[in-house]
C-alpha cells in the first residue's frame, strides 16, 4: 500500500500543492459497481458491500456470518413470539444527530411502507414470520412475530438502518446517490459518487467501534476479469475481488502479492427436474423420454459419481474449490458432518445407468449462467464431458444471467400440475446461505414448491419428498437451537441420499493485493475495508 | 466495362481479369492465403487432430497444455490446449470454419435480400422506391454493434441467430449500394433498347440490370464480409453470439484472455493472428477488386 | 433550402418514432428483469410486490404509452437499479465517452492526416507500402482484441500507463469535466481514445491518399504549380481543402458509430462512458435505462446526419441545388 498524498486540483491547467499531508488511502477494484446507495433499494451485493461501509444493522455478521451484535448490544426471547432488542447508547449519525429507537422504527416502517420503484427491497425480510415492531423506550424495540420465529436476529441482519431525520420527505435512491441522504452510522461517510468511475468515501472520527484505519476508501468498478488483475498489478488499485482463478497459482507464489481466501456460503450445484417428460432429456434419435430418466434416483447418482469435483477445483478453478456433497458449507449451523463429496467413481456410474434401465445412455442438455458464478460457464462445459463420457451425451447451452434466471425460474409451459414452469431439465446453479445458518436453505431448495408458505422458493427442480417437507416445516418454527438442527440435519440428510441435487462444491472466495496488505476475508463474499489492514 | 470497344470472348475476358487482378503482389498472396484458410476450414474434419465439439474427446485434465505438449492419452498438441482441454488446433481449424460459415452465409443472404429490395427500388420508384429506403436510412441510422447486441441479446445464442443479426445489419448497405448502381444502369442505352424491345421488366432486371450491377455487389459483399467476420468476433467477445462447445475464433480469443496474463499467450494470440490474416486478406482482395472491377467506388 | 431542411427534420422525428417502438417492445420480451433482482429467499408475494414495483404488472402496449407521454414531457425512465433519472445518468456519462471519441477522432486526424498525405505524393516508396500496410491492419483487426494487447503490454509488462478508468478531471468553466487538460487523465486517455480511433484513422489515410491523388491531377493544381505557387502551400492550403470535404462527410458519418463502438472499448478499459454503461444496464436488465440509452443514441445518430447533410450542402453548392436528399 502506497501511503498517497492528497492533490488538489485548482480548476486551471496550473496545479497547486495544497499542504501535502499523508492519507491512508485504501483503492479496491470490485467485480460489480454500486448501482445505489440507498440501503433499501436493491439486494445486490456489489450495492450492499458499499453501503455497508455507510449503513449499519441492528444485528452484524461476522466474518463467518454469524450475528454478533450490532446497533443492537443484546437480543432475547421474552415470550414464544416477541424478542427484545437492547439498542447501542451514544451512537451518533455522520451529521452528529443522536441514534435511537425511532430510527429503528422509522426504518421497518419505511420499508413496509413500500418504495416506489425500487426493484428489490428486503421488506420480505419483516414479512418472515408476520413481523411487527414496537418501540418500549429510546433504547429497547419488540419484534412480535405471528408465531414460535428462531430466526430474528438473522432476519435484522439483512435490514439496515437509516437516520429518520436524513430520510423522511428526501426521494429514494436519488437523494442517497448524490450524498444528501446517505447518512449512516458506519464507520466511513459517504464522499463522492462518480458513476462507472469510483464511490469514495472517508473515515468516521466518531465511530462507536473500532478505529477503521483507511482515512479514504475508493471503490472502483473493473468488469473485465483481466483488466481488474491488470490494474492490481500496474498499482492502479491495492486490493480486488475475484482475481481470475487461472492466474491464482502464480499470484499466490508472487511475493509482491498477498492472496486472502474463504470458504464461500455460496453452494454451486445442478439441478435436476422431476416433470414426467423433460424436453432436454432424449434417447440418442432425439426422442422425448418416458418416464423422465432423472425421476430415477440412481441415475441422479451416477450422474453425480461421474463427475470429478477435483479435477473441477485443480483444473478450473484454481484450487479454489471445496468440493461437496452438504448443501451449507463448513462451520454454518445445520453442516452435516458425515456426508462427504462423491467420489469421482466413472465404472459405479456406468453400472447404476444399466441398472437403471439405461445402458447405452441418453441424451441431455444442460444449462447454466455464463456470468454470474465464478468460471460456472466452464464448470457446465467440464459437467458435460464427465457425463459424455459415461454415455449420457450432454450438449451445453450458457447465457447471461439476465436470461438465465428468468428462464430457470419461469421460461417454460404449464406442464405439471404444482409445477409452474421453470424450464431446464438440468441445469447449474446457485444458492447463497446468506444468513449464516441452514433453515432457510433448506426450506428454499430442498422443500416442497409452495408459492403460499414460500417453501421451495428456490426449489426450480421441482423436487418433493413429505419426509424432508415434515421437518423443514416444523423446523421453521422450532425456537430451540438444538431440536432445530436436529431436524435440518435430518431432513438433509434425507433428501441428499435421494440426491435431490447434485451439490458440486462451495465456491472458494480470493482476493489479491499487493503484498504490504493483509485481509481477513468473509463469507459472504463482501469487502469491506475494515477488514483490509497494512500487512505487520 | 473498361474494356468496353474490344470484342473479346467471355472466357478469355475472364483470364484477362484474373490476370489482372493476381498482377499485384499483395493480392496474389491475399488470394493463396484466403484460398488455404478457406481448404483449411472445409477440411477441418479431416486434418484436425480431434474433434473439438466431441466431448467425449475432450478433457479438462489436458488443459492449458504448452504448444508441443502431449496430453494424458498421449496425443500431441502443436498449438497447445485451452482452458477446458480442446486442443487449439483443432479448435482454431473448426473456428475457423464457423466464423467463414457466419461471414459467408450472412453476406450471401444480406446480398441477395439487399439487392432485391434495391432492385425493386430503383425499378419501381415513386412511393415504393420511398418507402424501401427510408427503411434502409432507419436501418443505416442505427450503429450496426449496436443493433447486432441488441437482436442478440433478444434471440439469444446461436450461429443461425447470429446470422440473422448480421444479415438483418449488413442488407441495407447492399440495397442502397445496388439500387445506386441500377438507377444509373436503368438510364443507359442498352436498358432503353431492351425496354423499346417491350421485354418484360422483371426479364430486364435480371438479366440485363442484375449482371450490371454483379462487380459493384462483389466489391461491397467482399468488404462486407470482412466486417460481419470481426463483428461476429466482437459480439462473442461481449459474451453474447455463439454457445460456448461450438467455439469461433472470436470467442477463442475471448476465452483466451482470461490466460493471456499467466503467460498462456497461445490460446488468444493464435486464434487472434489467425482472425487478423484471415480479415485482412479478404480487405486486400476486396481492395484489389474495387481497383479492378469499379474504380470509382469509395468505402 | 428551407423545404429541404424541413423535409429532413420531418424524416427524423418519423425515424425517432418508430425507433422508439422498436427499441421498446425489442428490449422488454428479454429474459426478466424480477429474477435479477429478488433475493432468492423472497417468496412469490415478495416477487409480486417487484413486479408491481417496476411497473411490469401492466401490460406491454400501456407501459409503451406510459413511456412515450413520459418522454414528451422530457421523462426518459427511472433506472431499475440506480434508482435515478435515466436521462440523468446518461448525461453524467456522457461526457466521458464524448471525450474519449473526440480524442480518438483527433488522434486519427492527426497521424493519419499526414501519413495519407505522405502516401499520396509519394505512392511509390517503400514507407508508402508501410503506411498503407498498416491501414489495412488497423482496418481489420478488432478492437478488442487489440486493446487487450495493449494493456498487456503498455500496462502490464512496461507498466507505462494505467489500464482501467479516466484520470483526474479539471472542470471547465463549471459547465463540464474534462480529464485531457490533466497529466493523470491524458496516461489514461492515450490508449483507449488510441484503440478507438484505430478503424477511423485507417479511413483517414486511405481518403487522403485516395484524394490527394485524384486531386494533384486536376488542371487547377497544375495551373497553381505552373504559376510558381510554392509546393508547401499547393499541398497545404489548396490541395488538402479539396480533400477535406469527403473525409469530413465520412468522418462525420462514422462518429456515431464511434460513439457506438466506445461501447467496446469502454468495457475493456473500464472507461465510465455511456457504453460500459449500456453494458452493465443490459447485465441487470436495467430496462429503462436500455430503451433511454438506445433511443439517446438514434437521437444523436440522426442529429448528426442532419448536421453532416446541412454542412455539405454548405460546402458544396451542387447538393443544395439538386436537393434531392438521398
Amino acid at each position: 500500500m502506497k501511503t498517497k498524498v492528497s492533490l488538489a486540483l485548482v480548476a486551471t491547467a496550473t496545479m497547486v500543492m495544497t499542504p501535502a499531508f499523508a492519507q491512508e488511502v485504501l483503492t479496491i477494484g470490485v467485480r460489480s459497481e454500486a448501482a445505489s446507495l440507498d440501503p433499501h433499494w436493491t439486494q445486490l451485493s456489489a450495492d450492499l458491500q458499499v453501503q455497508e461501509h455507510i449503513f449499519e444493522h441492528l444485528v452484524d455478521l461476522d466474518t463467518s456470518s454469524q450475528p454478533v451484535p450490532g446497533l443492537a448490544v443484546s437480543w432475547a426471547p421474552i415470550d414464544e413470539t416477541t424478542w427484545e432488542f437492547k439498542l447501542r447508547e451514544g451512537v451518533s449519525w455522520h451529521d452528529g444527530e443522536p441514534f435511537n429507537a425511532d430510527d429503528v422504527v422509522f426504518s421497518f416502517d419505511r420499508l413496509r411502507a413500500g418504495i416506489d420503484g425500487a426493484p428489490a427491497s428486503p421488506a420480505f425480510q419483516l414479512e418472515k414470520g408476520s413481523k411487527t415492531w414496537e418501540k418500549i423506550d429510546d433504547y429497547t424495540v419488540h419484534i412480535i412475530t405471528d408465531g414460535p420465529y428462531p430466526t430474528v436476529a438473522e432476519d435484522l441482519a439483512m435490514l439496515p438502518i437509516v437516520a429518520e431525520h436524513a430520510t423522511a420527505g428526501k426521494t429514494a435512491s436519488v437523494d442517497f446517490n448524490s450524498g444528501e441522504a446517505a447518512i449512516g452510522t458506519g464507520p466511513f461517510i459517504f464522499e463522492e459518487y462518480s458513476p462507472g468511475n469510483r464511490i469514495s468515501v472517508v473515515k468516521n472520527d466518531s465511530y462507536w467501534g473500532d478505529d477503521p484505519h483507511w482515512d479514504q476508501v475508493v471503490f472502483r468498478p473493473v468488469g473485465e476479469e483481466s483488466a481488474r488483475l491488470a490494474a492490481l498489478r500496474n498499482g492502479d488499485v491495492d486490493i480486488i475481488d475475484y482475481p481470475p482463478t487461472v492466474d491464482l497459482p502464480q499470484l499466490e507464489s508472487d511475493p509482491e502479492f498477498t492472496v486472502s481466501t474463504v470458504s464461500a456460503d455460496r453452494l454451486i450445484y445442478m439441478i435436476p427436474s422431476y416433470r414426467h417428460v423433460e424436453d432436454f432429456v432424449t434417447d440418442m434419435d432425439g426422442n422425448p423420454l418416458m418416464p423422465n430418466p432423472l425421476r430415477d434416483w440412481r441415475v441422479r447418482k451416477a450422474l453425480s459419481l461421474a463427475i470429478d469435483r477435483e479435477a473441477i477445483r485443480d483444473r478450473i478453478m484454481g484450487g479454489a474449490s471445496l468440493p461437496t456433497g452438504n448443501i451449507v458449507p463448513p462451520g454454518f449451523f445445520g453442516h452435516v458432518d458425515e456426508i462427504e463429496a462423491d467420489p469421482y467413481d466413472p465404472d459405479q456410474a456406468q453400472a447404476l445407468l444399466a441398472e437403471a434401465g439405461y445402458p447405452d445412455g441418453f441424451m441431455i442438455t444442460i444449462q447454466g449462467p455464463n456470468d454470474r458464478y465464478i468460471n460456472d460457464a466452464r464448470i457446465v462445459e467440464a459437467v458435460a464431458q464427465f457425463w459424455t463420457r459415461i454415455g449420457v451425451v450432454t450438449e451445453v447451452d450458457t447465457m447471461p444471467r439476465n436470461i438465465f434466471f428468468s428462464e430457470l425460474i419461469r421460461g417454460g409451459d404449464l406442464t405439471f400440475p404444482g409445477f409452474d414452469d421453470p424450464k431446464f431439465s438440468m441445469a447449474l446453479t446457485g444458492w447463497g446461505t446468506v444468513a449464516g445458518e441452514a433453515t432457510y436453505t433448506v426450506s428454499g431448495i430442498l422443500e416442497s414448491y409452495n408459492a403460499a408458505t414460500g417453501g421451495g422458493n428456490g426449489n426450480f427442480g421441482r423436487y418433493s419428498n413429505h419426509d424432508v417437507d415434515a421437518r423443514s416445516v416444523l423446523a421453521k418454527k422450532t425456537i430451540d437451537r438444538d431440536e432445530r438442527l436436529a431436524l435440518l440435519e435430518e431432513a438433509t440428510k434425507i433428501a441428499m441420499s435421494d440426491y435431490a441435487l447434485i451439490p458440486l462444491h462451495f465456491q472458494v472466495n480470493k482476493w489479491a493485493m499487493s503484498s504490504d496488505l493483509e485481509h481477513t476475508p468473509r463469507t459472504n463474499e463482501r469487502t469491506l475495508a475494515w477488514e483490509v489492514k497494512p500487512a505487520e | 466495362m473498361s474494356d468496353a470497344g474490344v470484342s473479346l470472348r467471355r472466357q478469355s475476358r475472364f483470364a484477362v481479369f484474373w490476370t489482372t487482378f493476381l498482377g499485384v503482389p499483395s493480392a496474389a498472396i491475399a488470394f493463396v492465403v484466403f484460398t488455404a484458410l478457406c481448404m483449411a476450414a472445409l477440411l477441418a474434419p479431416w486434418i484436425a487432430p480431434q474433434n473439438p465439439y466431441d466431448l467425449s474427446q475432450v478433457s479438462i485434465l489436458d488443459n492449458l497444455l504448452e504448444p508441443g505438449e502431449q496430453s494424458f492419452s498421449g496425443m500431441t498438441h502443436w498449438l497447445g490446449t485451452d482452458g477446458q482441454g480442446r486442443d487449439m488446433l483443432s479448435a482454431m481449424l473448426y473456428g475457423l470454419r464457423i466464423s467463414l460459415i457466419v461471414g459467408i452465409v450472412s453476406g450471401v443472404i444480406a446480398l441477395a435480400v439487399g439487392t432485391l429490395v434495391g432492385l425493386i427500388a430503383a425499378f419501381r420508384g415513386g412511393w415504393v422506391d420511398s418507402l424501401l429506403m427510408r427503411i434502409v436510412d432507419l436501418q443505416l441510422s442505427f450503429p450496426t454493434i449496436l443493433v447486432a447486441l441488441i437482436l442478440l441479446v433478444i434471440l439469444g445464442r446461436g450461429v443461425d441467430k447470429i446470422i440473422f443479426a448480421l444479415v438483418v445489419v449488413q442488407w441495407a448497405y447492399f440495397a442502397r449500394t445496388v439500387r445506386g448502381v441500377a438507377l444509373v444502369e436503368n438510364s443507359r442505352d442498352y436498358v432503353e433498347a431492351a425496354r423499346g424491345l417491350r421485354f418484360s421488366a422483371w426479364r430486364i432486371l435480371f438479366l440485363h440490370v442484375l449482371p450490371n450491377c454483379l462487380p459493384t455487389m462483389l466489391v461491397v459483399a467482399t468488404i462486407q464480409m470482412a466486417q460481419a467476420i470481426s463483428l461476429e468476433a466482437t459480439l462473442s467477445f461481449l459474451g453474447i453470439g455463439l454457445p460456448p462447445t461450438r467455439p469461433s475464433l472470436g470467442l477463442l480469443i475471448a476465452n483466451g484472455f482470461d490466460f493471456l496474463q499467466s503467460g498462456r499467450w497461445w490460446i488468444s494470440v493464435l486464434p487472434g493472428l489467425v482472425l487478423l490474416v484471415l480479415i485482412v486478406s479478404v480487405n486486400v482482395l476486396g481492395d484489389r477488386m474495387r481497383d479492378v472491377l469499379n474504380p470509382h467506388l469509395q468505402r | 433550402m428551407l423545404e429541404f431542411l424541413l423535409r429532413r427534420v420531418l424524416q427524423a422525428i418519423l425515424v425517432l418514432l418508430v425507433m422508439t417502438v422498436l427499441v421498446f417492445f425489442g428490449v422488454n420480451v428479454i429474459g426478466n428483469p424480477v429474477y435479477i433482482f429478488a433475493s432468492s429467499e423472497c417468496n412469490q408475494a415478495c416477487l409480486d410486490e417487484i413486479i408491481r414495483n417496476l411497473g411490469l404488472d401492466q401490460p406491454i402496449w400501456r407501459q409503451y404509452l406510459t413511456f412515450l407521454g413520459n418522454l414528451f414531457q422530457g421523462d426518459w425512465g427511472l433506472s431499475f437499479t440506480h434508482g435515478v433519472p435515466a436521462m440523468s445518468l446518461i448525461l453524467e456519462r456522457f461526457p466521458a465517452t464524448l471525450e474519449l471519441a473526440l480524442a480518438a477522432l483527433v488522434l486519427a486526424l492527426g497521424i493519419g492526416l499526414p501519413l495519407g498525405v505522405y502516401a499520396g505524393l509519394k505512392p511509390d516508396s517503400p514507407i508508402s507500402k508501410l503506411i498503407m500496410g498498416f491501414s489495412m491492419v488497423s482496418f481489420s483487426v478488432p478492437i478488442f482484441w487489440i486493446g487487450l494487447i495493449f494493456i498487456l503490454i503498455f500496462s502490464v509488462r512496461l507498466g507505462w500507463l494505467p489500464s482501467i478508468g479516466r484520470g483526474d478531471l479539471v472542470s471547465v468553466f463549471g459547465l463540464f469535466e474534462v480529464s485531457f487538460l490533466t497529466w493523470d487523465g491524458l496516461r489514461h486517455l492515450l490508449m483507449p481514445a488510441f484503440t478507438l480511433s484505430l478503424i477511423m484513422m485507417a479511413m483517414v489515410i486511405r481518403l487522403t491518399r485516395a484524394g490527394m491523388r485524384e486531386v494533384l491531377h486536376a488542371d487547377y493544381i497544375k495551373f497553381a504549380r505552373a504559376n510558381g505557387i510554392r509546393e508547401r502551400r499547393v499541398i497545404g492550403v489548396h490541395v488538402l481543402k479539396n480533400i477535406l470535404i469527403p473525409i469530413i462527410t465520412v468522418l462525420g458519418m462514422e462518429f456515431g458509430g464511434v460513439i457506438a463502438f466506445a461501447v467496446v472499448t469502454e468495457s475493456i478499459f473500464s472507461w465510465p462512458g455511456v457504453g460500459k454503461m449500456l453494458i452493465d444496464a443490459i447485465a441487470v436488465l436495467d430496462r429503462p435505462l436500455i430503451v433511454a440509452y438506445l433511443i439517446f443514441v438514434v437521437v444523436m445518430y440522426v442529429t448528426i446526419n442532419l448536421i453532416v447533410d446541412i454542412l455539405y450542402s454548405l460546402l458544396d453548392p451542387r447538393v443544395r441545388l439538386g436537393g434531392n436528399a438521398s
